[in-house]
């Protein structure tokens, strides 16, 4: 550990909230149709768009409209996707695109894959320079990116507004609400990243791959491709999904300690933001201060630990005779799968940052994290995406929690639970029970077929022996179920012997298991999310009594910490123990 | 639900060109006419031969000549060596042989798990083997850990000072320079911490490389 290390966690904190605080207030006036900054220059798009789409924002949805719009709208990115990714090969596309000629994947994998990027998971069996073309990474995967994270926004919207709603059934409308997000947050936040991404060394050209004559007489091949337009929506859309293999680890994808922080400050400020969004649309901002306070002392808290656990080397490293302190010149800590220039600071953090989102865009080899470092990742899913959370996705659930927390405070001291003046009945805390169970339900029931069955099993890797095994396959189906996406890499739905798609086949089980888990788990609490929101709508609101137990203040963050921990400790606790908790307690080799 | 189809269709075509047309070409555009050289991977050419990429590392194994003088080959890949006249890389276990820039991987290692220890030991063994000779009093206790893992993309341009400072002995010897002037050198190749306090320092191992083959001449 070094102060460097330290500084560098609360220059992230300090940055972030002060980049979120008015990035929030700007989405608030997006959403309620204001003025902002940018009218002048998407003012005209946006009313050609929307005309285009026959949408109207004077024309409310209700909640099972607007949930309609929703599926059928994923279903039909759904379904291009799938074309896209079928045809990277076809005669329609130019050789520019495809300059190496890789065939498409199988249909197994490539259903998973389609699954994984219209759930804004981007889990990803395939490994991006051996399989896909520079067609299927920009028209295809980049458009998802987009996509699926403004599915995710528009519902944390929708959710506020049915919370908020004083009359009628109305919780806006989806045509306009998903233009608004692409045209004045998604797409300028994206290009000002880019730029910014390619300037520092980020990859952004249509060359095929170089080859390199090194100095002693070898050979180097070297990948290329447009990597910097994907990679800032990869991170401002909590998508995660890797241009390259290796992810936000490769040189081409992230070339320094501080493209590191940038790249880090893009995954959060969106999920930052949106909680102060909700502050200013309540009308009390305390409201989103308490839910930002709230996810900020579990993030740090999941930081610190990760920090010092992978400061220490690994049992097997201690094994080999390593020291791993700190020396002159070297950082020392577990280096086994992390980059020199990140180092275990820039490294931890970051995954820690992807992993309480749903980014899962990783900068080091999860896999070969220590026990407990790697206990964090694990412990960050299992708390279902609150913790900031995917963009959208993280408010919607919390704010499910905030009203499971506000019943049981409630009973607590025995009165009718009120939210921001709504009385709360056994419509909406069922709707939100049934909200929360559904990732643990997915990640643990397909967990159990995983590693019960011949067909799970072989997905497991050669090196995944004891412990390991089990933990790889439990993080898999966490991830997918989270719509998180980041992995233990050794688990595999993708054979490719020639480092390609020739010869290349797919882990049936594996592809399809995990793509239903991905598909159920994204759009299973976005359809409850906006019941929710529908059933909140029409209540009427009585002013706040002296008995009133108030959601804006340090006890409710206490409380709320509460029933996160006890769900997600209840829910998860005996599978982590079988992985992760062993191979932190043990210094046996297996 | 005819009109959310017809409607759903139209955005995702419309979507689709501006988000995966227009916007990717438009940051082309921009990063080739602003950063061309960043944008096209920081290409070194070294007498108008492409030698690498600043950023993306690379072995400096030299490939073992069997008996005719022919590179020797095993299960089609090259059987390569420690070339001792440069800076070695940390390990690296891409597909296809080592630092290879085309399929990026993950070693996967498992921090409980024998398989990684015996790779470490392996690693520790080479490193003695290739360092020893020139600074007698190494022990594995003293080895830096980036020396003997492998890094997260296995394509890490960089290794830690302290790696580098133990290499300097042999380089000194081999290419008769004096520690002072190859310690010089390494400072001088030496990314520091962005901002001054992100991430670690990183010595640039190929551009260190190139730097001894002007200062000495190449041995290729």
């Amino acid at each position: 550990m070094s102060f460097a290390g330290w500084m560098t966690i609360v220059a992230f904190v300090v940055i972030l909230t002060a980049v979120a605080l008015p990035l929030g207030s700007y989405m608030a006036k997006v959403y309620a149709g204001e003025r902002v900054f940018l009218t002048p220059i998407l003012g005209g798009p946006e009313r050609l768009l929307l005309r285009v789409l026959r949408a109207d924002s004077d024309r409310e949805q209700d909640w099972k409209a607007y949930a309609k719009s929703v599926l059928i709208f994923s279903l039909a990115g759904w379904l291009l996707l799938y074309l896209i990714l079928r045809t990277q090969n076809a005669f329609f596309v130019p050789h520019r695109l495809n300059p190496l000629g890789y065939h498409s994947a199988p249909w197994n994998v490539t259903f998973n894959t389609v699954s994984s990027f219209v759930t804004n998971t981007n889990w990803q069996y395939y490994s991006g320079e051996t399989t896909m073309t520079y067609f299927s990474q920009m028209l295809g995967l980049t458009v998802q990116n987009f996509l699926s994270a403004g599915v995710g926004i528009v519902v944390a919207v929708a959710l506020i507004r049915g919370i908020i709603g004083r009359s009628g059934k109305g919780i806006g409308n989806f045509w306009v609400d998903i233009v608004r997000t692409i045209l004045y947050v998604l797409l300028p936040i994206s290009i000002i990243g880019a730029i910014f991404l390619v300037s520092q060394g980020v990859l952004q050209n249509f060359t095929t791959y170089l080859t390199a004559h090194t100095l002693t007489g070898l050979t180097q091949s070297v990948a290329m491709g447009p990597v910097g337009s994907q990679e800032a929506i990869k991170l401002l859309g909590t998508n995660g999904g890797g241009f390259f293999n290796v992810n936000s680890a490769h040189p081409f994808e992230n070339p320094t300690a501080f493209t590191n922080l940038v790249e880090m400050l893009l995954v959060l400020i969106i999920p930052a933001a949106l909680v102060f969004t909700y502050g200013r649309m309540t009308g009390n901002r305390r409201q989103g201060y308490a839910i930002y306070g709230t996810m900020m002392v579990m993030f740090l808290g999941a930081v610190v630990v990760a920090y010092i656990a992978e400061a220490h080397g690994s049992p097997a490293q201690h094994a080999a005779g390593l020291h791993t302190h700190v020396i002159a010149g070297s950082g020392g800590g577990n280096m086994e799968g992390k980059e020199q220039r990140f180092g275990i600071a820039g490294s931890a953090l970051f995954d820690v940052v992807t992993t309480v989102t749903s980014c899962g865009a990783v900068n080091s080899a999860l896999e070969s994290y220590t026990g407990i470092g790697g206990a964090v990742p694990f412990a960050n899913l299992s708390a279902s995406e609150v913790i900031f959370g995917g963009v959208g996705t993280g408010l919607y659930s919390i704010l499910l929690y905030v009203l499971l927390a506000v019943f049981i405070g409630g009973l607590m001291v025995g009165r009718t639970p009120e939210w921001l003046g709504k009385k709360l009945e056994a419509r909406e805390i069922k709707l939100a029970g049934l909200a929360i169970l559904i990732t643990p339900l997915a990640a643990l029931f397909s967990t159990a077929m995983a590693v019960a069955t011949s067909g799970g099993r072989a997905s497991i890797s050669e090196l995944g022996k004891g412990p390991q095994g089990f933990s790889e396959t439990l993080y898999a189906y966490l991830s997918q179920s989270n719509n998180n996406g980041s992995a233990f890499a050794g688990y595999t739905g993708f054979i490719q012997p020639n480092a390609g798609n020739l010869g290349s086949h797919g882990v049936t089980f594996a592809d399809i298991l995990g793509g239903l888990v991905m598909l159920f788990a994204r759009f299973g609490p976005i359809v409850f999310a906006l019941a929710v929101a529908g059933a909140l709508a029409g209540k009427r609101v009585t002013p706040a009594g002296l008995g009133t137990m108030r959601t804006d203040n340090p006890t409710f963050v206490i409380l709320l910490i509460g029933v996160i921990l006890l769900v997600g400790a209840l829910t998860f606790f005996p599978a982590l123990l079988l992985g992760p908790v062993v191979q932190g307690l043990t210094s046996n080799l297996y | 639900m005819k009109r959310d189809i017809i409607t759903s269709a139209i955005a995702i075509i419309v979507l689709t060109v501006l988000l995966g047309l227009v916007y990717p070409l438009l940051i082309t555009g921009v990063g080739q006419v602003a950063f061309p050289g960043n944008a096209n991977g920081q290409k070194i050419y070294v007498k108008g031969r492409l030698v690498g990429s600043k950023i993306i590392g690379q072995s400096f194994q030299k490939p073992v000549l069997d008996k005719n003088g022919k590179p020797k080959e095993e299960e089609e890949e090259l059987v390569t060596e420690a070339d001792p006249t440069y800076f070695q890389s940390r390990p690296s276990a891409t597909e296809g042989g080592a630092y290879n820039a085309a399929a990026s991987t993950f070693s996967n290692r498992g921090p409980n798990l024998k398989l990684t220890a015996e790779a470490d030991e392996e690693n520790i063994k080479a490193y003695l083997a290739l360092e020893k000779p020139y600074d007698p009093g190494l022990t594995t206790a003293a080895i830096p850990v980036d020396a003997v893992t492998t890094s997260a993309s296995n394509l890490d341009p960089h290794i830690s000072q302290a790696n580098a400072w133990i290499q300097a002995h042999r380089i000194a010897a081999v290419r008769h320079l004096t520690l002072g002037a190859v310690d010089g050198l390494i400072s001088k190749y030496t990314t520091g911490r962005s901002l001054g306090f992100l991430g670690e320092p990183g010595v640039n191992v190929l551009q260190l490389n190139l730097a001894l083959d002007r200062l000495t001449g190449g041995t290729h």
